[in-house]
């Protein structure tokens, strides 16, 4: 039996609508035999009836009806189609759900999974990756797995923190990445995770582009290069320890991420660690991100826009010649 | 169905006289505290900005006044005399707009930016119509839970009937079938910006019926009326008919804040029959009525101001909060606060 990543959200919410009577489920086209976008609900309205709720196309609305029903004590999932959609959400999520708790001391623990990340063919608006967005504003926790494993528990822990959590799932991801079986350890929610020790160099990435830069250690190992990669998990908090940690090691960072260019995770963790371990270094710190552009549409020029194993090892070079 | 009651219609002479005076009673306090906090805030006393409900009394008291224990009750800018009539102790006004940190903002945030959630009345945020699908929320979660006879009651302004979060929030609320009353008042300017540059719609009541709500309109300068009509609503709320929108029609009689002199308000449109007191015709009605004489009233006065000199005289006592001991973490889950934020 194997699990995709897939599949792996969705059992996770089949086990949270089992086990807790507090948890609903709140989105579009989720409910009924259709099952969502992405059929990350499948069969879980039928099997939980009247908690598997489909919404109008009001995004606003959705968060704010978690926000309040948080508040009195339910645990919601909100399903946004696609992250990028989220924007329209932005409101409640960052001056609602973010404030709520500083401000009135009252928790607001929703869950708003966002499908997120490239994929061929999807375009500007069906491929953002929100989660620099969102760890800019206070008050929320922001997730990005990249493995069956952590998907599945990491939505576990999700709904049971008292905080909003923005739980980033990446979509390339859904159908490729497939597990023996759900895991039964997990690794708590704001720990890194070195995936691969190495010696030469750090690259520290998050979700899809963990894969990414596993392939391209793989490649490196032909000549005796040792990358390691650490997958933050988790943006915010962010695991400044393990990364640091892993610089000691190595002495040279580059930091991946399929986001937009300005500012965002590789910026902050490149800046921590010129703050707090600029004497680990021995090159320069880099980074490497998609290109300050909208998504583009068609696949040629979409695996240009993202970083990918040819861009990353480039860059790998680069920071290894200094 | 629509149910509108007559413009302009003179005060009802059966009003139950011992919720018409109570209510004036709440709408009389309102007053006084609002001028006291007009002029506290002349003299420097209150950082940041003061919001009055002058002209808005008779329509916000109406709106907390039917409320119950176990209901949800987002007030918004205008709204102290629903606020103190849903029970919200005046001390904890005077605490927020003082900055005191023993009120429930304990200076994090202020003025009306003020709530309870534990005790259903929700803080209100800057952006317009946000709290419309939160209420809609907490209702929807009641009812998971098995509770009964709630409603939910929010408040907006003609200016805040025109975001999108109103809109998406109004409808959700009706899909979800939830027994809401969103009160909408036409106070006629949003800050600056009269009617016509808001919306092109004959009247916002009409609205009611695109969003399957039933629809009423209420003179906001008449007591009476709206004690009637916002009350019906509640009621209708409550025996599960679909969510109720009553649109009242007032002249804002201050300023957006208190910073705000209000000089593009026309000397036409404070001749309109929306633009009358609501507290003066409160007080006009009580008195040619008989309900409480002149000096009845005197002594009133007295005991309202002398209630709301020891909320703000509390206030001023308590400590302001301190930065050097303030708590910075946003988050509720300690140990997943972001490093930086605490070491800082």
């Amino acid at each position: 039996m194997s699990v995709t990543y897939l599949e792996a959200i969705r059992e996770a919410q089949a086990k949270l609508l089992r086990d807790d009577d507090r948890v609903f489920i709140y989105g579009q086209d989720i409910a009924g035999k259709f099952g969502g976008a992405f059929k990350a609900t499948k069969g879980l309205a039928e099997q939980f009836p009247g908690r598997v709720l489909n919404t109008p196309i009001s995004e606003d609305a959705m968060v704010g009806t978690a926000i309040g029903a948080a508040m009195e004590g339910m645990r919601p999932i909100v399903e946004m189609q696609f992250a990028d959609f989220s924007s329209v959400a932005l409101n409640q999520i960052l001056n609602n759900a973010g404030t709520q708790y500083w401000r009135t001391q009252t928790p607001c623990p929703i869950t708003v999974r966002l499908p997120s990340g490239g994929t061929k063919g999807s375009g500007p608006f069906h491929s953002q990756s929100m989660e620099g967005i969102y760890s800019h504003y206070p008050g929320l926790v922001v997730l990005t797995p990249a493995t069956v494993e952590d998907a599945y528990t990491m939505l576990i822990d999700a709904v049971a923190i008292d905080d909003p959590v923005i739980y980033c799932e990446h979509k390339y991801l859904y159908y490729h990445l497939k597990a023996d079986a759900l895991p039964t350890e997990k690794l708590p929610i704001g720990k890194a995770r070195v995936v691969r020790p190495g010696r030469d160099l750090s690259i520290v990435t998050n979700s899809a582009m963990v894969h990414e830069a596993l392939a391209v250690a793989q490649q490196f190992r032909a000549e005796g290069i040792e990358l390691e990669v650490v997958d933050l998990r988790s943006v915010k908090p962010l695991d400044t320890a393990t990364v640091l940690a892993s610089v000691a090691r190595t002495g040279r960072l580059l930091c991946v991420g399929e986001a937009f260019p300005w500012g965002g995770v590789t910026a902050e963790v490149i800046a921590r660690v010129a703050t707090e371990g600029f004497h680990l270094l021995d090159a320069a710190p880099a980074r490497i991100n998609a290109k300050d552009t909208p998504i583009p549409y068609h696949p040629n020029l979409w695996s240009e826009h993202r970083p990918n194993a040819k861009t990353i090892a480039a860059k790998v070079r680069q920071v290894l010649a200094e | 169905m629509l149910q509108t009651a007559e413009r302009g219609a003179s005060t009802s002479k059966n009003a139950p006289h011992e919720k018409y005076l109570k209510a004036f009673r709440i709408m009389f306090q309102t007053r006084i505290f609002e001028e006291k906090l007009a002029s506290l805030y002349r003299g420097g006393l209150i950082t940041g900005g003061v919001y009055l409900g002058k002209g808005q009394e008779a329509v916000s008291v109406a709106c907390g006044l039917f409320l119950q224990k176990g209901d949800v009750f987002a007030p918004l800018i205008r709204d102290q005399a629903g606020r103190s009539a849903f029970g919200e102790p005046l001390v904890d006004v005077a605490r927020t707009y003082l900055g005191s940190r023993s009120g429930p903002m304990r200076g994090r945030d202020g003025n009306i930016h003020r709530g309870c959630p534990k005790a259903g009345q929700l803080a209100m945020i800057s952006h317009l119509g946000a709290m419309v699908s939160v209420v809609v929320g907490k209702l929807l979660a009641k009812r998971m839970k098995g509770e009964k006879g709630f409603i939910g009651l929010t408040t907006i302004g003609e200016g805040g009937m025109q975001t999108g979060a109103t809109h998406e929030g109004m409808n959700i609320a009706a899909v979800e079938r939830v027994p809401l009353v969103i009160v909408a008042t036409n106070n006629h300017y949003a800050y600056s910006t009269p009617n016509d540059r808001q919306f092109a719609c004959a009247d916002l009541v009409d609205r009611a019926k695109g969003y399957g709500y039933e629809g009423s309109s209420v003179d906001g300068t008449d007591l009476a009326q709206c004690l009637e009509v916002i009350s019906a609503a509640v009621k209708h709320a409550r025996a599960g008919r679909p969510p109720q929108l009553v649109v009242a029609s007032t002249l804002r009689l201050a300023g957006h804040g208190e910073h705000d002199d209000a000089s593009y308000v026309t000397e036409d449109i404070k001749r309109e029959s929306f633009a009358q007191d609501a507290l003066q015709r409160t007080e006009q009605f009580i008195l040619e009525h008989e309900l409480v004489d002149r000096e009845g009233l005197q002594q009133m006065r007295a005991e309202l101001a002398a209630e709301v000199d020891e909320a703000v005289a509390t206030a001023q006592q308590e400590e302001a909060p301190v930065g050097s001991e303030e708590d910075w973490c946003a988050v509720s889950t300690r140990e997943l606060a972001d490093e930086p934020t605490l070491a800082e």
